[in-house]
Parts: C-alpha cells; structure tokens; sequence
C-alpha cells in the first residue's frame, strides 16, 4: 500500500493506493500516530483503495477516536466493494464518508 | 478443475502469497470485481487469525472450483490448537464509537459476505472452509 501525504496547515490528508489490511494497517497506524499533534482535520482519500480488511477498519476507528478529542475526521472517494465492508460492520455510522 | 493447495509458514506477511496463489487460479474464469475483493479480504480475515490464534507452524490452503456453478471453495488446515471462530458471538455493530471493539470484526465480515463458512476439528486438524459463487 501507498500512502502519499498532504498537510495543509492543520489539515491532513492521507491518499491511499492498494490494499489496507493486515500486513499494512500498521503503517497507516504509525502515519496517523506521527502526525496527530496540531492536527483539527484528518481526511483519508479512498479513490484508488482496494479493499479494506478489519485489520484496516481497528486503525481506522482509533484515528476516529483520537480526531473526535482535536477535531474532524473525513473519509472520501469509498468505492462501492469498500463502502459495502463499512456498511456490514456499521462504520458507516461512525465514520462521515463525504 | 483440479483443487490446487499451497502450504506456506503460519506468519502475517505469507498473507500476500495466498491471495496472489488465489487470484492467479481465478483469473482465468473471469470473476466478478466484488466476489475478487471479498475473497481478498476473507483470506486476510481467516489467516491472519489462524497465525495469531492457532499456534500452528504451516498453513496448507486447498483451493477448488466448480465450474458448472462458479462455486469457489477455499479451506485452511492448520494443526493448531482447536480453535472455532465461528464460535464466536457476532460483534455489536450498532454501538457508537466509543464503545466500538474491533474484536470479532474480521469473522462477522467473512460469515457476511461468503455464502457460506464451515469449521471441522478432525484428525487434530482445523478445518476452516469458506464457498464463494465467483461470478
């Protein structure tokens, strides 16, 4: 998995490329956790995402958790297969897919 | 077709083999886009737990194909502990986030989106089976 990032100011968005399960949420996890301070807007871009395991969903929800106490956090561009996996497990809920 | 198997070591990163072993032997038939992503994830989701639950050193994976139905049939052995993750009481999925766990997620995701999943303990062996109608 590619992760490119992009901070502007306070905002960051992290541009996901491949797969983000098992073997790759960690490093998602590590990006996240390196760049949390000062940080009021987490945007994840999904356009060219494969899939999402629930290894991925585990970081995706503790990234929820932390940007809920500093801020907003934003998932765009979830394909339809990605978008079925956050509906099953009721991340939809959680998550503001825009 | 022939069933195919592979055997690789019990460790996360012989993920990625299995899912190329997997969508090596799809291919050929044309698979839908969706059942290719929900194979990829539930093979992340079965292995990653049988390396971290199972205590198992290898995992052999037996990959089979009926083609009259497109029915994929793929089971995990393991001479791991026993272990049934079918056994397992589906997560709440409605709770908010704070209250969110993660544990659970990865079965309740392959029982969701396979058309079916078996557990076999037999000769000290697991038998983790998921069916998938491929197109």
């Amino acid at each position: 998995m590619k992760i490119e990032q992009t901070r502007d100011n306070s905002t960051l968005t992290l541009a996901l490329e491949g797969r983000l399960d098992t073997i790759t949420a960690p490093e998602l996890e590590q990006v996240v956790n390196a760049n949390l301070e000062g940080l009021t807007a987490l945007i994840f871009d999904f356009a060219k995402l494969e899939y999402v395991s629930s290894a991925g969903l585990r970081v995706l929800l503790s990234a929820q958790k932390k940007m809920n106490k500093q801020g907003k956090m934003e998932v765009k561009n979830v394909c339809a297969e990605i978008m079925e996996v956050l509906d099953i497990t009721g991340f939809s809920d959680i998550l503001t897919i825009v | 077709m022939a069933a195919k198997e592979i055997t690789v070591n019990a460790a996360l990163e012989k993920g990625e083999e299995l899912t190329a072993f997997v969508e090596s032997m799809l291919e050929p038939y044309d698979p839908s886009p969706k059942a290719t992503v929900q194979v990829d994830v539930a093979i992340d989701e079965v292995f990653s737990n049988i390396v971290m639950y199972s205590g198992a050193k290898t995992v052999t994976v037996v990959a089979n194909l009926d083609e009259p139905t497109s029915v994929f049939t793929l089971t995990f052995i393991d001479k791991g502990n026993p272990y049934n993750p079918l056994e397992k009481e589906d997560p709440d999925v409605s709770l908010p986030v704070e209250e969110r766990e993660i544990g659970g997620l990865g079965i309740f995701l392959v029982k969701k989106t396979m058309d079916d999943v078996h557990y076999e303990r037999k000769a000290d062996q697991n038998y983790f089976t998921i069916y998938k109608k491929i197109k």
